[in-house]
């Protein structure tokens, strides 16, 4: 898998501060992670993004200490840590389930790791009144774990890990227990830190709209392999498989045949279909069978005859799903094939006067379309 | 109402039923106030056995010899069969676990008197002075596995991430145990120490073949006045006994009950989401 290489981005690998070199690790003869190369820089935002059992969680838990890798090497400023136990290494972690000490009160919980380094009284009394203020728990102190709301259990686990001012934040699926609305509040609380504290976090999530709001960079996680690395904007407009471009957003494959290449340009036809679009060429070579993925979102719909230019296919209102903003139609083109198609409504009320049954016209722009290999 | 009917509280059955759990224990108690010599006849209220009891010195001495090797095998007990505990919990599939788990629950169900004939062998055999000592010795090696059982249970239903949490903040494997894990196992370790002491103190059977003399318990002794006739005074010494087996179980569950009132799946599960409202 030549992805699996494509990890390092641009950066110079001297100014990595977590560098991950062909980790691996398996349990009992299953592999969880499987030959895992990244270097993650100072000062990102960086999101490990999968599917549950990609290894995401796996991988995160070796940077913390809690897992030993079973071939491979990490270094965290250039240190190789592969060996280090977890209490003697510069991060910290913000678990899933909080773990927060329920027989200690919030000061307590954010105190233990400055307690354990040996900090004065003093400096220990300043750096929790600090936490507790970049975490907006003043007036808590003294309450215990069990007494405290969802929203503040988090930013407790979150205040506890930061105030050991570690290198690397380590974050669990932080906002997973959260409710919907307090969930969007806090990726933007969480960025907000990152951005003032200039620390590097890395995030393991299984949303990729959260992925998306908060990273600066994505690695998306499949069967234990980097499947692909890159900012949001990459990975969604340049997937390099038919995994990644399925998780991140919504897409249509359409399986067909390369056509003529010429120059940067292909011919493709689409199974089924009388047509042959020219889309961007990228590595294909004609003949070759593929996948062409196309985002909902830049596709053109309009009534049969009434087509704009580029590449067109026809079909069928299946349904419209009215949004509000939007418009969601799902096609089913002569072919057979479905497809799912969003239509921004500029007006209240508005759906383009495409109702169920109707026939349709979809076009799409040359450099809409995605030519997948895998 | 076929459910009615068998839910129905009847307080006869319930009478009967508590009179063969309790209707012999409730005459020892009421026999030990008793004014008449006759342990069946009713003579008077008095507490005068009670009184004889502080006069006699065998009675007296054999009481702190069972208190005293209660305390101590109970206190080692506890600190071994946590270890124990933490080991068959804690360190996932290490080299004869199975093995190790195996052994110390066998020991729960081992017939008291074939530990009591082990022991005494064990002891012959490396010439160590029966008395005291030895009865400590034995009574923690038979109270250990409920230690370990009960440590074990709590340890199941525990958070593992608190620990890890710990470690992650930079507590060492010892710090972990003592400032994380073994506060939140304290009710469980509690009550083991509690059921290790009422087991230690009420044994007859081990105490009898591993002790010596000058070290008679407090069972043994009255086993042994009881042959050459009951007296109230038995009576008297055994409602004591009941009453510091009460008060050690009674406390026991207190401290289980506390703790499950202040959130038990709080308590263990960290605070997580779990509980959030």
């Amino acid at each position: 898998m030549p992805e699996a290489r494509t990890t390092t981005d641009g950066r110079n690998a001297a100014d990595a501060l977590i560098s991950i070199r062909g980790v691996s690790k398996a349990y009992g003869g299953v592999p969880a992670v499987t030959d895992v190369t990244l270097d993650i820089g100072q000062g990102a935002f960086f999101a490990l993004l999968g599917p549950s059992g990609c290894g995401k969680t796996t991988l995160l838990r070796m940077l913390a200490g809690f897992e030993t890798p079973d071939a491979g090497a990490i270094l965290i400023g250039g240190e190789d840590v592969t060996a280090v136990p977890p209490y003697l290494r510069p991060v910290n972690m913000m678990f899933q389930s909080y773990a927060l000490f329920p027989h200690m009160s919030v000061a307590d919980n954010i105190a233990f790791g400055l307690k354990r380094q040996g900090l004065p009284r003093d400096e220990i009394a300043l750096r929790v009144a600090e936490m507790v203020r970049l975490a907006r728990l003043a007036g808590f102190e003294t309450r215990r774990p069990h007494q405290l709301s969802g929203g503040q259990r988090q930013r407790v686990a979150l205040a506890r890990a930061l105030a050991r001012r570690p290198r690397v934040l380590l974050l669990d699926e932080p906002l997973a227990a959260l409710d919907r609305k307090l969930r969007e509040e806090t990726q933007f609380e969480l960025m907000d830190i990152q951005r003032r504290l200039g620390m590097t976090f890395i995030i393991v999530t299984h949303d990729q709209d959260e992925a998306m709001t908060l990273a600066s960079r994505i690695g998306v996680m499949q069967a234990g392999r980097l499947a692909q690395v890159g900012t949001p904007q990459e990975i969604y407009d340049h997937p390099v498989s038919r995994v990644v471009a399925g998780f991140v957003g919504d897409i249509n494959l359409i399986e067909g045949r390369v056509g003529a290449v010429a120059g940067r340009m292909a011919g493709f036809v689409p199974d089924g279909l009388e047509v042959n679009w020219q889309v961007a060429a990228g590595d294909a070579q004609p003949g070759e069978r593929m996948t062409l993925a196309l985002r909902p979102e830049r596709l053109d719909i309009a009534a049969s005859g009434r087509q704009g230019p580029g590449n067109a296919m026809t079909g069928t209102v299946l349904d419209a799903g009215y949004l509000g903003d939007s418009t969601l139609f799902r096609v089913a083109l002569t072919g057979g094939a479905v497809v799912r198609v969003f239509r921004q409504n500029a007006r209240r009320g508005d759906s383009g006067g495409l109702t169920r049954g109707m026939p349709v016209t979809l076009t799409f722009p040359a450099d809409a379309a995605i030519l997948l290999r895998e | 109402m076929m459910a009615g009917r068998m839910a129905r509280f009847d307080p006869v059955r319930v009478a009967l039923v508590l009179a063969f759990l309790y209707l012999p224990i409730l005459l020892l108690v009421l026999f030990s106030f008793n004014a008449s010599r006759l342990v069946t006849i009713w003579g008077g209220f008095s507490l005068k056995w009670y009184a004889g009891l502080l006069s006699n010195r065998p009675l007296m001495d054999a009481a702190l010899v069972s208190l005293g090797a209660a305390a101590l095998s109970a206190t080692l007990a506890t600190v071994l069969g946590t270890m124990a505990a933490v080991a068959l919990a804690r360190h996932g599939v290490f080299a004869g676990r199975t093995a190790m788990r195996g052994m110390i629950y066998a020991t729960l169900v081992m017939p008291e008197i074939i530990t009591g004939v082990a022991l005494l062998l064990f002891f012959v055999a490396i010439d160590l002075e029966r008395g005291f000592w030895t009865i400590a010795i034995a009574h923690t090696s038979f109270t250990l596995c409920f230690v370990t059982v009960i440590v074990q249970s709590r340890l199941a239903g525990f958070d593992r991430s608190l620990e890890e949490a710990a470690m992650d903040l930079g507590a060492g494997p010892a710090a972990t145990f003592f400032l994380v894990t073994l506060p939140l196992i304290a009710p469980a370790v509690g009550a083991g120490w509690m059921l290790a002491f009422t087991l230690s103190f009420d044994d007859l059977v081990i105490a009898s073949f591993t002790s010596g003399p000058g070290a008679t318990t407090l069972p043994m002794r009255i086993y042994s006045q009881v042959r050459l006739g009951v007296t109230p005074e038995i009576n008297a010494i055994s409602t004591l006994m009941i009453g510091v087996v009460a008060v050690a179980v009674l406390t026991a569950s207190l401290v289980f009950k506390t703790n499950m009132v202040t959130g038990e799946a709080t308590t263990l599960r960290g605070g997580g989401p779990v509980t959030s409202g």
